[in-house]
């Protein structure tokens, strides 16, 4: 237990309220998926912030590589016409 | 139902929440993990909740002007009547995890029947703590199986534990002249009646922890008539000692 090393870091997804989706919210160490979700209910909905828990082993999370950064995300900088800020959402349809 | 037989019911569980709520908060600053330092004060919050509740409802019920603090903090030693198993120092972490699922899996059971009280405000704490209840046993449940079925350091440190919680065991299911009288009206249940219930569900944990529980004991008693161990002191002078060198502070 003193040797944080041996213990697997997992990320945790938070899902606030029904229709929303899970969204990070941090990472903890437990030793396997039970003692990781308990550990989350703990740490991260100590205020009422959640009605789903999702923790998925931080090893298992494919990154993109900060060294592509420029070919990955430059491009699309450039292209204002795709963001919908010319169309107007109908109240009906909700959160998006 | 007369009420000093339900003051008496009612101070003697707030007093069980209270000092196992302050020994849990205690590991506060020095679990052995960052989590765990959330999880035990959370289980901790949780159990000074429900004393809460239960000191502001016997103070109600004695009807002599006592406040909720006046019960948790001025009180004398011999008139706190917890069990004793609370009281007990924390040992170590595997030691406070055993002593919680003992706990929680009795507390859960007796807070399952509490709900069909005849006293509704007691129902009422009841319905409340039973999902408290039934986490903390999750929580402690997962770590006597993790520790005691681990590595040869946190096996026998388990079974050491449970060595030494056994003697603490049999107070859970006492019976005297106060409990049979709230029973007879239906305030609460029936101990012995959760017994089997109980000992099911440690043995069932006990198995996947390679454990074997130790259930028929000699028992220590004393709790109830105010008869503590050695710690009890040291532990109240902690607890009180705001209350008692600041009278009515609040903060």
């Amino acid at each position: 237990m003193s040797d944080q090393n041996e213990i697997p870091l997992w990320e945790v997804f938070i899902r606030p309220r029904n229709g929303l989706a899970h969204r990070h919210c941090g990472s903890l160490h437990a030793v396997d998926a039970t003692m990781a979700l308990n550990a989350a209910r703990d740490v991260y909905t100590r205020r009422g912030e959640g009605q789903s828990v999702w923790v998925v082993p931080s090893a298992q999370i494919t990154a993109s590589d900060p060294l592509e950064k420029g070919e990955n995300f430059e491009p699309s900088e450039t292209k204002i016409y795709r963001h919908p800020t010319f169309y107007e959402v109908p109240e009906e349809v909700g959160h998006m | 139902m007369t009420s000093p037989v339900l003051f008496e019911t009612l101070l003697r569980l707030a007093d069980d929440h209270l000092i196992l709520g302050h020994r849990l908060s205690e590991w506060c600053g020095h679990a052995p993990m960052l989590e765990e330092d959330l999880a035990m004060p959370n289980i901790a919050l949780d159990l000074i909740g429900q004393s809460r509740a239960l000191y502001a409802y016997a103070a109600e019920v004695e009807g002599k002007g006592q406040s909720e603090d006046d019960l948790a903090f001025l009180r004398l030693e011999k008139d706190y009547h917890n069990i004793l198993m609370v009281e007990r120092p924390n040992g170590d972490f595997g030691h406070t995890m055993l002593r919680q699922f003992l706990f929680s899996s009795f507390m859960a059971l007796f807070w399952d029947r509490a709900q069909n009280s005849t006293d509704e405000t007691l129902a009422g704490i009841a319905g409340k703590a039973i999902k408290e209840s039934l986490y903390h046993i999750r929580h402690s449940a997962e770590w006597v199986i993790r520790l005691g079925d681990g590595t040869d350091e946190s096996h026998n440190r388990m079974v050491a534990a449970n060595t030494a919680l056994a003697p603490y065991i049999g107070e859970l299911f006492e019976t005297d002249d106060v409990t049979n009288t709230a029973i007879a009206s239906g305030i609460i249940p029936r101990a012995s009646d959760l017994r089997s219930a109980w000992e099911t569900q440690v043995q069932t944990v006990f198995e996947q922890a390679t454990l074997t529980p130790t259930l028929d004991h000699l028992a220590q008693t004393g709790g109830r008539i105010g008869e503590h161990t050695e710690d009890m002191g040291f532990l109240l002078a902690q607890l009180q000692f705001m209350q008692r060198t600041y009278p009515n502070m609040t903060w």
